[in-house]
């Protein structure tokens, strides 16, 4: 309908107005495309000069008196020590979870089961950091207390317990369930574009269903399980909300069920309002230590996706 | 020629096989009811509550009920009953925070949700106030300043993303034929989907603190953040809209000799808008909650603030995170709590709307010539 | 280890819709027999129904009696995954395993099984049930290359290698050859013809000269119409079909006067 419509429009305008119309509507997009090098560029280009003057500054200027590296790297190991529990846990479950809905649920509901997980993706940050500061951290405590006194051989979970939950595990548990639902989006899409035709062999041979899934889903998904770890990996990296509102920060230890250790992201939002002159510099140059992070897992992420593509294509 | 064939591993499966070695159907259910007893056993041993005693009861039930299948009818159907018990559980175990999350807003939320957290801000809300208020209805102070600050940032960044991430999608689509610059484009749009949220506003502190001096922090800081975590949403999403445009309709409306920009702006936008706007309504609902960057890039205010390029500015998630972290009483910071919860029910209600009306879109909109 | 089937009074639904209505049909051990009939007549939902595979499609399901050797499919408590082992398909487009070697997808369905074939009885496997399927002169060379790499019949061949690695008592094919090119249809014809010394096979085919190549005795399905269900109309030994067949629909379809 729009067709005929616009169809009449050019017989009645001056063709040159619709040619310079074509040139400055690809151009306008093709600027449009450009700016976004020039945005990225300006982030690295703007994070590096305004971090310069805390890789120029003497070593007992910056906090912690010893220098950039050693104020950074406790963090970054901190960083690294939050989102690998939550892998850990986000992992299995995200995959199953999205088994479950392209699997194993009732067709009727499979479809709102979807919705819900989508829902969980939904909720804001800063909710999800009230609610495990309020909520998730005080009901981890009995469980803390009794892997202190009964595992407390173990360095991670060397005791005595916080009292208040407000450890690196709980932030990590947090952080788990805000990754959870990209793991679970991206496995179920995949999933479900399993080749049915795959699928009714593994079962016409015999197999469980388990076994179908291992014979035909799994392998087919395999590289989008990945990518979708790696770019969950990279969000746990860089959230903020759930570790400054729910870890209780400190220096680093190796016990996670005690207060202590502190994440780029977090370090940077408790501190950033109150900073001014090198102090300012110092959390802008962790930030781009953070970019870089992130970027990499990113990149590793995107190229995986990227090999596989022309594989599962050819099938 | 027939088929040689070597000795089968197993024999084939004689006629009254096919039912033999069954487990009974009340199988099942009495593990269940074994396990919880068994549960409730060990839970009692160490001191009886209901989150070890379920926990417990699922982990005899998953190791159990597997073993016993797998006795009766092959280590086959054990472990495919362990994985549909492990799914089930999975599933379960990533329902319970959504529930839980979802209460917790509710309950603490509700008795706060006054006309004076709707209609007041915090401006000359002191820790005194905080100290007299003794039930829910006294407390005084609200988040109208804040719900002005989401509105107007959220509107800054809507209008400097929208139009950059269409345009952007546009020439992926349209105009880069897979050549090179659109693969690169493509390639860094993923880049920045990447991009932490702090650090996207550590970008906007960075550039506007260069250009009108440090600390410069105002509501057009925040916008330009967060329009750097919106641009690739966008990008993704209308560049997946314009390519389930059938090219028939192109060569139709190119067919009549119609310009492209035109049948780019009369035949594909219109074919694709539906998707497109639901697509924007998404990536609203998702700034809107962002909180890192306001906090390097907006400063706090307590008072009403309408205008982004001067003065600083509290949104909804920055107004919840300062309740919480710093209560306007430190002595006494239930106040402070009411409000924040009853702030974070606001924002929630605001993002699932969005959401709604995001699918109420794509599904009212969608074109029906779409499906071919 | 060929087995009888006997069909009684056998519907199949889809949702509430009734896809096929009331067959009754009795299958030979070591013989083959060909469902022939017009497109949606439902004989491959019936053919899907004889190993309850019809079950993988979201709302379908059948009512009646299937009896393979007396015993039947859908008696209470049999699981489907023992029936699936004993009666073996072939789909309509070939289906190999795409991340297996050829010789992986072989034994995909043995692994189930028995986990811990040596693989020396793995190797006389894949070779016998390879040969069996007229593949193993084409691929004996190439064993650990993928599946996907061989042409449309040969990976055909491979999929009824793989599904008589696994020494079913029956095979059904839906439609084998209709992906393929004449010459690797005369190909999976000719293996047609010497698996029935060793099994039943039950073919779907929308050729008739196929079917009269290839078949001992011949079912006729039709429907009278979109929204009625498909029925079984004749069923007799193969030359009667087409040369003297009893219903007047059967010599309308198979004289090429319908359909």
């Amino acid at each position: 309908m729009s067709t005929t419509a616009s169809a009449q429009k050019p017989g009645t305008k001056n063709s040159a107005a619709g040619r310079a119309g074509d040139s400055i509507f690809s151009g306008l997009s093709l600027a449009a495309g450009i700016l976004i090098f020039a945005v990225l560029a300006a982030v690295a280009l703007f994070l590096l000069l305004q971090a310069l003057p805390t890789f120029a500054a003497p070593a007992d200027e910056i906090t912690g008196g010893e220098g950039f590296f050693s104020y950074i790297w406790p963090l970054v190991l901190g960083t690294l020590i939050a989102a690998i529990i939550a892998l850990l846990i986000a992992t299995p479950i995200g995959i199953l979870v999205a088994l479950y809905i392209s699997h194993y649920a009732p067709a009727r509901i499979s479809k709102s089961v979807g919705y819900v997980i989508d829902l969980l993706a939904a909720i804001p940050s800063v909710i999800y950091g009230a609610w495990g500061a309020t909520v998730l951290a005080p009901a981890l405590v009995p469980f803390y207390n009794w892997l202190a006194e009964n595992l407390g051989f173990i360095p991670i979970f060397a005791g005595p317990a916080s009292q208040t939950g407000k450890t690196m595990m709980t932030a990590g548990v947090v952080l788990a369930i805000m990754i959870l639902p990209i793991i679970t989006s991206m496995s179920r899409e995949i999933f479900t574009q399993t080749p049915k035709l795959h699928e009714e062999a593994a079962l016409a041979l015999g197999a469980t269903r388990w076994e179908m899934i291992r014979m035909s889903v799994l392998p087919f998904a395999r590289p989008g399980i990945i990518s979708s770890v790696m770019l969950a990996l990279g969000r746990a990296l860089g959230e903020t909300m759930a570790v400054a509102l729910v870890l209780s920060s400190g220096p680093m230890i190796a016990s996670l069920i005690k207060s202590g250790n502190q994440t780029i992201a977090a370090e940077i939002a408790l501190n950033f309002p109150e900073a001014y002159g090198l102090r300012l510099s110092e959390l802008i140059a962790a930030g781009l230590v953070l970019f870089l992070i992130t970027l990499v897992v990113n990149m590793i992420a995107r190229a995986i996706i990227a090999r596989y593509k022309e594989f599962s294509g050819a099938n | 020629m027939s088929t040689t064939t070597t000795k089968p591993g197993t024999s084939p499966v004689r006629e009254s096989r096919l039912t033999r070695g069954q487990r009974p159907k009340w199988l099942i259910p009495v593990i269940g009811v074994g396990a919880i007893v068994v549960g409730a056993a060990i839970s009692a041993l160490i001191g009886f509550n209901i989150a070890t005693w379920a926990i417990f009861a699922a982990l005899v039930f998953l190791i159990v009920g597997p073993l016993l299948i797998g006795a009766i009818e092959g280590s086959r159907a054990g472990s495919d009953s362990l994985m549909t018990f492990l799914v089930y559980t999975a599933f379960i175990l990533a329902v319970i925070p959504l529930i839980s999350v979802i209460y917790t807003v509710l309950a603490n939320g509700i008795p706060g949700l006054t006309s004076n957290l709707l209609l007041t801000s915090m401006n000359g809300v002191t820790g005194a106030q905080d100290n007299f208020a003794e039930a829910p209805g006294d407390v005084v102070g609200g988040a109208y300043h804040a719900i002005v600050g989401t509105v107007s940032i959220t509107f800054w960044a809507t209008l400097m993303s929208v139009p950059i991430g269409l345009l952007t999608a546009i020439y992926l689509v349209e105009y880069s034929n897979n050549g090179w610059l659109g693969k690169a484009i493509t390639f860094f749009v993923d880049v920045m989907t990447g991009v932490p949220s702090i650090v996207a506003g550590l970008f906007a502190a960075a550039l506007f603190g260069m250009i009108f001096g440090p600390s410069t922090r105002t509501g057009f800081v925040a916008a330009v953040a967060l329009t750097v975590l919106m641009i690739p949403t966008v990008v993704k999403n209308t560049e997946e809209m314009l390519r389930i445009v059938p090219n028939e309709l192109r060569e139709a409306s190119y067919a009549l000799g119609v310009r492209k920009w035109r049948t780019i702006l009369k035949v594909v936008i219109p074919t694709a808008i539906s998707g497109i706007a639901s697509g924007v309504t998404l990536a609203i609902a998702r700034v809107i909650g962002e909180t890192a960057p306001l906090l390097v890039t907006a400063g706090f205010a307590t008072a009403i603030n309408w205008n982004s390029f001067s003065g600083w500015m509290t949104t909804l998630p920055t107004y919840i995170y300062y309740q919480i972290m710093t209560p306007t009483s430190p002595t006494n910071p239930d106040p402070s709590l009411q409000r924040a919860w009853a702030a974070a029910l606001i924002l929630i209600a605001i993002v699932m709307l969005l959401n709604l009306l995001a699918r109420l879109i794509a599904k009212a909109f969608a074109p029906k010539t779409a499906g071919r | 280890m060929s087995k009888r089937i006997d069909v009684e009074d056998l519907n199949v639904y889809y949702g509430d819709f009734l896809a096929v209505e009331d067959v009754n049909i009795n299958i030979e051990a070591r013989s083959v027999t060909a469902f022939i009939g017009p497109s949606g007549c439902g004989k491959s939902t019936f053919l899907r129904t004889l190993n309850r595979m019809h079950e993988v499609i979201p709302g379908a399901y059948a009512k009646g009696k299937v009896l393979l050797d007396g015993d039947d499919l859908y008696g209470k408590g049999v699981d489907p995954v023992t029936v699936r082992s004993m009666i073996g398909m072939v789909f309509q487009r070939p289906n190999p395993f795409p991340t297996m070697s050829i010789r992986d997808n072989v034994l995909a369905g043995v692994k189930l099984n028995n986990k811990r074939i040596s693989s020396k009885a793995a190797d006389e496997l894949v070779e016998s049930s390879l040969r069996g399927a007229n593949l193993w002169n084409e691929v004996k060379d190439r064993l650990n290359k993928p599946g996907s790499g061989l042409s449309g019949g040969q990976q055909q061949r491979l999929c009824i290698a793989r599904a008589i690695a696994v020494k079913p008592n029956v095979i059904l094919m839906d439609e084998p050859c209709s992906a393929l090119d004449p010459i690797s249809t005369l190909a999976i014809e000719d293996l047609i013809n010497e698996l029935k010394t060793d099994y039943t096979v039950v073919i779907v085919t929308h050729n008739m000269q196929q079917a009269s190549r290839v078949s001992d005795r011949t079912a006729f399905f039709n429907i009278e119409g979109t929204g009625k269900p498909g029925k079984l109309i004749e069923y007799a030994p193969t030359t009667e079909i087409f040369n003297n067949p009893q219903k007047k629909e059967t010599e309308d379809y198979v004289s090429g006067r319908f359909g």
